[in-house]
């Protein structure tokens, strides 16, 4: 059957992992992962999703992270070196990314990697990175426990966005405060903990302001018929919908909402932030509809307005959060870099954890003790499917 | 009460298409005894050929859908032709695996073509985007075209398999291939055909799921595969009443699953009933118990 193909991948990936392991166990490591001493680059490793089904977070995150490589390279480097990227595609797989994070350390012998972009692949990769003594560093796992595991700290993860938590809490201030809701159904993505853990959140702080859940509804990524689920909701009473998940199976969600007459406002998480929402749900259906993020484009800070610049200037489009995520995150790793002791994994890692006032695009950042950064949200309104409106509220 | 309604048109129009594709895996069942899993993906090359023909030549969607049909018919025999007459005399399980060999190899060559990303149906013209409420039941024009087109296309099969020649010949060879030989039928061109209609009807769903959904990737083949795969072994594999009752009552299920409130177990509802089927009667609604011969 072809559902035992994923499966058979995934067992195959695993015996050659292991296999490297054993090589590597076996012939007595004389490689050391993680160090640049004494080359004339800084190898960094970019591991994010450029195809499959979140495809766009990878390409535009790689996109901004280009883009700071190019500037850096053309200021002269960091500490007189160049940056050199390796880049591979983990094809939206979480056992691809981690080969590929082991083959970035172990092969290519980077300090230090950039992405994936989405939790799960991204935490999938960080025993990789604990074991070699190298960092990562996503620029969007907003998972809660991407940094934070049982045992205490990851110690070689790091991240540039916000946690869920965050993000669920926000919103839910939002639609009590600002939109005036007292009811809220919930549609979840039941296939990944970045929407479980929104919905999660998004409902402890909705009901802690008095707010009720009139239901919860769940699909899982890659379906298209959300009509019976909507219908289902559409018989019941609430001021507003909380869409937690991601633009692929959201656009249709708020294009079928709205063509069953749900027009009640529709909020999101960083998930909707995707040319392809728009293309998916129509500009029609895309009104009413608000989402956090990490920036806006409609930001006037000075940082903002050059980056915007730049991007444009570069890739002739208004750059995301991804793209700008991207851009935040290399260039967080390339100011560690700088101040590190030495150009390796170990030295890097302390670097990062030990940032204060970063100044990037998406907000000033500090690293906290648990490796999150400190730093604000934003909740963008969408009028036909363009960005009309945008609210800053800080941690 | 018209919640209830409403359910029973989503359930409906999300039948119509697994009933589209499961009448492929089950007229193809019938005569060779192949679960052809490269199905759902002729369905999904049928989605893209309809994609091109609405974007890139901007055809309407009457054209797209002939053309869709057309091509995977081709398609079809050519898999067929290319991947299974070889091996029409070895052993079941080796057609079975070239049949998921064919399904990944129509998913990766068209992610190859097309990437992984999902794409989004050109917008529609005025009619097929609309909608009208009845009693406060929200129908929308396109799954009326839905079941229309299904429903015409399987009366249409119906016809070719119980009133042609050719029908006549289908259902000689699915009985026994051998004593159809024997009566002067060209067996090869009788099996070739019903890849053919089996393969139009998956590349019309196709077109109307990109239509009606707006969203097409290359896996897109998969999870409906499946689901039509359970359709047919519910109302019994082979039979093309059995396919189409089946497939309406995957659809109903699914829907009414999630209309009761437990969406989260809605997949995991279809396949539970596939497996007992299996077991309570193995060979479906309406299948016959047949002792097999040893």
């Amino acid at each position: 059957m072809n559902t035992t193909q994923p499966i058979l991948r995934r067992v195959c990936v695993g015996l050659i992992a292991a296999a490297l392991g054993l090589s590597l166990a076996g012939c007595g490591t004389n490689t050391d992962p993680g160090s640049n001493e004494g080359t004339d680059t800084i190898k960094i490793g970019v591991n994010y999703e450029q195809s499959g089904a979140v495809a766009t977070y990878g390409s535009d995150s790689v996109d901004g992270i280009m883009m700071a490589v190019d500037e850096v390279n053309a200021a002269g480097g960091i500490n007189g070196k160049q940056v050199e990227i390796v880049k591979y595609d983990t094809k939206s797989d979480t056992a691809e990314a981690t080969t590929l994070a082991t083959k970035l350390m172990v092969q290519d012998k980077v300090v230090a990697i950039l992405g994936p972009a989405t939790s799960g692949s991204f935490m999938a990769t960080i025993p990789v990175a604990n074991q070699n003594k190298v960092p990562v560093v996503s620029g969007s796992a907003t998972a809660d426990k991407v940094t934070v595991s049982d045992s205490g700290v990851q110690e070689y993860a790091f991240r540039t966005c916000f946690n869920d938590s965050f993000q669920g809490t926000a919103m839910a201030n939002y639609a009590s405060k600002t939109l005036d809701a007292k009811s809220a159904i919930i549609i979840k993505d039941n296939s990944s903990d970045y929407a479980k853990g929104l919905a999660e959140n998004f409902t402890a702080t909705f009901t802690a302001h008095g707010g009720t859940i009139v239901g919860e509804e769940a699909y899982v990524a890659g379906d298209t018929d959300f009509n019976a689920i909507l219908t289902r909701a559409r018989g019941l009473e609430f001021d507003v919908v909380y869409l937690p998940g991601y633009y692929q199976e959201a656009g249709l969600i708020i294009k079928a909402a709205r063509e069953l007459g749900i027009n009640q406002p529709i909020l999101g998480p960083d998930g909707f932030d995707s040319p392809d929402l728009l293309n998916l749900g129509g500009a029609d259906a895309l009104n009413n509809v608000f989402f956090t993020n990490h920036y806006s484009s409609l930001d006037e800070d000075p940082k903002v307005i050059e980056f915007i610049a730049a991007f444009q200037a570069k890739y002739s489009k208004e750059p995301n959060a991804f793209n700008a995520l991207g851009y935040d995150t290399a260039n967080f790793v390339f100011d560690a870099v700088s101040r590190a002791t030495e150009a390796n994994g170990e030295a890097i890692k302390d670097a990062l954890a030990s940032t204060k006032n970063f100044p990037a695009v998406t907000g000033t950042l500090s690293v906290d003790e648990n490796h999150n950064p400190i730093k604000a949200i934003v909740v963008i309104g969408l009028e036909n499917g363009i960005q009309a409106s945008s609210e800053k509220i800080s941690s | 009460m018209e919640q209830v309604f409403q359910q029973v048109i989503n359930g409906l129009s999300l039948g119509s298409i697994y009933a589209l594709i499961a009448l492929g895996y089950t007229m193809v069942y019938g005569i060779i005894k192949l679960i052809n899993f490269a199905h759902g993906d002729v369905y999904m090359v049928g989605a893209f050929v309809g994609y091109f023909s609405m974007s890139t030549f901007k055809l309407g969607f009457v054209e797209s859908l002939l053309i869709a049909m057309m091509i995977c018919t081709m398609l079809g025999v050519l898999i067929e032709r290319v991947a299974y007459r070889p091996l029409r005399n070895s052993s079941r399980i080796a057609v079975l695996i070239t049949a998921i060999g064919v399904s990944l190899l129509l998913e990766y060559t068209m992610m190859y073509f097309v990437g992984a990303g999902v794409r989004s149906y050109p917008p529609l013209p005025g009619f097929l985007n609309g909608s009208f409420t009845v009693g406060g039941v929200v129908i929308k024009n396109m799954q009326l075209v839905i079941i229309g087109v299904s429903v015409t296309l399987m009366i249409l099969l119906q016809f070719i398999v119980r009133k042609t020649k050719v029908g006549r010949a289908m259902r000689a060879v699915s009985q026994d291939a051998e004593a159809a030989r024997l009566m002067g039928i060209n067996v090869d061109n009788t099996i070739s055909l019903t890849f053919a209609l089996g393969s139009a009807l998956a590349g019309a769903a196709g077109v109307l799921v990109g239509v009606y959904y707006n969203s097409i990737n290359p896996l897109m083949g998969l999870m409906p595969g499946l689901k039509a795969f359970v359709a047919a072994v519910f109302g019994g594999i082979g039979l093309i009443p059995g396919a189409l009752i089946g497939a309406y009552m995957v659809g109903l299920l699914e829907t009414g699953v999630v209309a009761t409130g437990y969406s989260m177990f809605r997949d995991g509802v279809v396949f539970a009933v596939l497996i007992i089927i299996l077991i309570v009667k193995p060979t479906g609604l309406l299948g016959k118990n047949i002792k097999e011969k040893v």
